[in-house]
């Protein structure tokens, strides 16, 4: 079958030309609980016949014993599209609605006022160019109210239209209208919005929403929608310094190496120099290429596939930039955070830090202070709870290139991760790099055994195995190493195999020389616990003495001695390495359990039976006792 | 000479293209869902852009319930054999072994076991850790709410009370052992956009998506083709020509057929400006009640 299209249509043809000189914007709404957000947004789809027949119908069945408007419909109905949302007729998600007129293109993200939703809204900002600030005229400014406007001065929000909506409860009152307008543009001052503008609406009723409403005779301003459809949102991307995230490198076959991603700002064109950020590296651009045809030039919101004319060092994560306006490359930045998890935030934790295509284990080095949301003051603090806002400074593992938030927000936001359950915890905005001129920070922030082992997820500790030869010290420790490495810790094993040939192979078997052994031992266990790593010591450490000694030179690091009891028989019957054979027929002298004794821990923090399970079964008991 | 900009269409094409590379370039097993539909036509297209020259670099997955339209059947071959991907076809051999269908069976014993228990097959056999889909947020209430990098937990459910943050076009794609991930690039895309793409475009559809005289019957106000002998006729009910075509396409006992002369895309695209009925409308399994979409897909549904 061909492709059904007649000869061209005039008449659609106009319309689809008209649909393109449309623009878009996309706003959100916000505000506190209740305020009538979603009111808001459903009367929009309605009065934009968005509505349809079939959802019209089932919407009025819906809106029984609920508060409706002169039409009968419970418009936040339209909007609030979980069961459960509509169960306890709040929003708990934001709906990404979609409605246009004659002039622009909308797609509206209607999001939830009740604070423990916070991070949903947020969600909602972080894509908008213009935020609809919802206050209910009965109850003025709320927590809530500054909550959300701050955060949408942190996502970079640039225009904010109070909506003073519910006004028809309050008899269309001018007073109360300019008082709640005064107070807003009051607090909002330092948030430094580029436009603010303010309408009295109701939004169930309709009033200023479409038209000018003959109850606000004493609003002079423009109507919601018209406002909406006028305002200048206009940001030329494409003027700002070049930036290009690899986000997959395109490798079809042996001739052909191209690099895909979007243009985040900026334009570039063939034979343009560009510089990698991370390496500095130069190269040419040599083909712009689509699925359409190659293009001559790319501009800020293409997705292309670009090729170099020279073989460099490139992948997903780097970004392309021009000379002379490289962004900043550090592992050191200044950052706000908003923070969206139940479990805090804390100085020295290791998260997961994700900008743009760079991927990399980042910690919070030091918290500056708190934003009191409510009154902006900045306050000390010692961790961020969830829906706080904090000034940071964080400090990645490697390098990364970024700019500052406020220049560019697609090179400057950020998320973190939680390493272990790979949730969102947080949206970032980059404030300035800590690199030339910061270097004081960069010294005062000390780097020591609390802030490596954060980087790595884990308490560093020493676990100690004591046992006979064959008792299953080692297979245990095998196990649990590959279990702690597969949940992405950091752990490692001292041995007698890979301790005696290097580290020892100076040392006999002397007491003496038993003994240094062990000091030996136990100080590259205390170093490397304190590099932040997890060390299993796997020895027969035959004698109590030793055994405190290792202790000891733990000294604060947590050091968990592990008795392998497995009987003598079992072990000789095993005897894995026929090292009980060789002792008993004298070829080896001074071996524990035949001619020398081994002394059972007395003060084990674990005893493992290894005749009674399987090793796996004890490293799973071992792991489940261990504070990692 | 004014500053260059992208129109709407470019912006929302260039936005799903940088999903797709995300998806390709952050997880082992992707899998793209092809249901031959208007939506996963657009979607194909997009993956193709998206990775040109390279070919799409993850396969595309049918689940086929036995019942859907003849012709969506052969239009997927040919378009597999065109643009040379991967095609993996699945039905659930439990459905097969006990003859499911929706008239014996009911609509939503039907749904869940040939396409819900199908497609939760499908992507354990296949390890899938993301699953591609063409859902748009205008379809359905629910979709509105959902993410476009949507987490699922080992069981391929959606707790859409507890959705991840979703920031800028920042992507958290991690994942634990077990849990997988459903994308959405069309995520932002209405009806008429999708609509006025394929035109721009000129991408190739079923043909059933254009009207003609087909043979249907009518049964509570729905129009049903009557695509194979399958179909069961009540007494005294004989299909009869009907210039129809569908908004939607699915399994043909369940999707609505709509009266329309729109033949080719241009009235197609006029017919839907004028149409005071959602495309959902055609379908039957989402108006069993108002939350079932939100249920289904609780239970695994795309
Ligand atoms: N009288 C009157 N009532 C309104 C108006 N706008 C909203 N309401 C009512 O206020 C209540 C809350 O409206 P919603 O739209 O659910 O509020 P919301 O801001 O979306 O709430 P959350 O999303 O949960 O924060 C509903 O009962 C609405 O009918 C208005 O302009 N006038
Ligand atoms: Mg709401």
């Amino acid at each position: 079958m061909s492709l059904p299209m007649t000869a061209p249509d005039t008449e659609l043809d106009l319309w689809l030309s008209q649909q393109t000189e449309k623009s878009l914007l996309r706003f959100l709404t916000c505000g506190s609980v209740d305020d009538g957000k979603s009111t808001l947004i459903g009367r929009l789809l309605y009065d934009s016949q968005l509505v349809l027949d079939d959802q019209l119908a089932s919407l009025k069945k819906e809106s029984r014993n609920r508060m409706v408007g002169d039409e009968g419909i419970d418009f936040s109905l339209l909007v609030d599209g979980l069961t459960a949302e509509r169960e306890q007729g709040i929003t708990i998600d934001v709906a990404y609605r979609f409605f246009s007129t004659d002039k622009r293109k909308f797609i509206v993200a209607d999001t939830p006022g009740h604070e423990q939703y916070t991070r949903n809204m947020a969600t909602g900002a972080s894509n908008a160019d213009l935020a609809l600030v919802l206050v209910d005229a009965r109850k003025g400014v709320l927590t809530q109210t500054r909550r959300h406007s701050f955060i949408l001065s942190l996502i970079g929000v640039k225009h904010v239209v109070v909506v003073v909506n519910k006004i028809d409860l309050v008899n269309y009152d001018q007073a109360v209208f300019d008082r709640i307008v005064a107070e807003y543009r009051q607090f909002a001052e330092p948030l430094g919005f580029k436009t603010l503008e303010t309408i009295p609406v109701s939004a169930l009723r309709g009033d200023n929403m479409l038209a000018p409403s003959a109850n606000t005779p004493w609003y002079k301003g423009s109507a919601l929608v018209p406002y909406l459809e006028t305002i200048d949102i206009a940001e030329d991307r494409s003027s700002q310094k070049f930036r290009f995230p690899v986000q997959w490198v395109n490798r079809p076959n042996l001739d052909f190496r191209g690099f895909s991603g979007t243009v985040a700002s900026g334009a570039i064109s063939v034979r343009d120099e560009v510089l990698i950020a991370s390496s500095r590296k130069p190269a040419q651009i040599s083909r712009i290429v689509t699925m359409d045809g190659d293009l001559q030039t790319a501009i800020a919101g293409q997705a292309v596939t670009l090729v170099l004319d020279r073989e460099v060092d490139l992948s997903r994560g780097d970004v392309l930039t021009l000379p002379g306006e490289t962004p900043e490359y550090s592992n050191q930045f200044q950052a706000r955070l908003v923070w969206m998890n139940d479990e805090p935030a804390y100085p020295g934790r290791s998260y997961l830090l994700k900008i743009g295509a760079q991927l990399v284990p980042a910690t919070i080095t030091d918290l500056k202070f708190r934003t009191n949301v409510n009154t902006l003051e900045q306050t000390a603090a010692t961790k961020i709870d969830l829906n706080e806002v904090a000034t940071v400074t964080i400090a990645t593992d490697k390098p990364i290139a970024f700019d500052a938030y406020r220049s560019n927000a697609l090179t400057g936001g950020f998320i973190l991760i939680d390493r272990l359950s790979n949730a969102t915890l947080a949206a970032g905005t980059i404030e300035f790099g800590l690199r030339r001129a910061q270097n004081l920070t960069y010294q005062s922030f000390d780097v020591n055994r609390d802030v490596r082992a954060a980087m790595k997820g884990q308490t560093p500790q020493i676990v100690w195995f004591t046992g006979l030869s064959g008792s299953g010290k080692s297979s245990i420790a095998n196990l649990l190493e590959k279990r702690l490495t597969a949940e992405g810790r950091h752990a490692y094993i001292l041995d007698g195999d890979n301790v005696r040939h290097g580290l020892n192979k100076d040392l006999g078997f002397t007491e003496a020389a038993r003994v240094e052994n062990i000091r030996r031992v136990a100080e590259v266990a205390r170093l490397m616990a304190d590099a932040g790593l997890i060390v299993l010591v796997s020895f027969i450490s035959p004698f109590e003495k030793e055994r405190r000694l290792a202790r000891e030179i733990a000294g604060d690091i947590s050091f968990t001695e592990v008795y392998v009891d497995t009987p003598l028989e079992v072990c000789e019957a095993r005897d894995p390495k026929g090292l009980y054979k060789r002792a008993r027929a004298g070829e080896i002298k001074n071996f524990t359990g035949i001619d020398s004794p081994f002394e059972p821990p007395t003060n084990a923090e674990l005893v493992l039976h290894g005749a009674e399970q399987e090793p796996v079964v004890l490293a799973d008991e071992l792991h489940a006792w261990l504070k990692l | 000479m004014s500053a260059p900009s992208l129109t709407h269409l470019q912006i929302l094409e260039a936005e799903s293209i940088e999903i797709l590379r995300e998806v390709a370039a952050s997880f082992e097993r992707p899998v793209m869902m092809y249901s031959i539909g208007k939506d996963s036509s657009v979607l194909l297209h997009l993956a193709r852009k998206a990775f040109y020259p390279s070919k799409i670099p993850f396969p595309l997955l049918h689940v086929d319930t036995t019942f859907k339209f003849r012709e969506m059947i052969s239009f997927r071959d040919r378009m597999a054999e065109q643009f040379g991907f991967d095609l993996i076809r699945h039905t659930n051999p439990d459905g097969i072994r006990d003859g499911i269908n929706p008239f014996d069976h009911g609509s939503s014993r039907y749904t869940d076991i040939m396409k819900t228990q199908a497609l939760r097959q499908a992507l354990n056999a296949g390890r899938y850790d993301a699953a591609i889909g063409g859902a748009r947020r205008d379809e359905e209430k629910s979709r509105a709410k959902e993410r476009i990098f949507s987490h699922r937990n080992a069981s391929h459910a959606w707790d859409p009370k507890n959705q991840r943050p979703e920031l800028w076009r920042v992507f958290n794609t991690r994942l634990n052992p077990g849990e997988s991930m459903r994308v959405f690039p069309i995520s932002n895309w209405t009806e008429l956009d999708v609509w006025t793409y394929i035109y721009s475009e000129g991408i190739e559809l079923p043909s059933l998506y254009f009207a003609k005289p087909r043979p249907v019957v009518e049964r509570s106000g729905t129009l049903i083709m009557v695509d194979d002998e399958r179909l069961p006729l009540g007494p005294g009910e004989t299909p009869r020509e009907e210039m129809v075509r569908f908004r939607t396409l699915g399994c043909y006992p369940l999707t609505g057929a709509i009266r329309s002369s729109a033949a080719d895309l241009p009235s197609i695209i006029m017919e839907m400006q004028a149409s005071r009925t959602s495309e959902r409308e055609g379908r039957l399994i989402d108006s069993d009640s108002a939350g079932s979409m939100e249920k289904k897909k609780q239970e695994g549904y795309f």
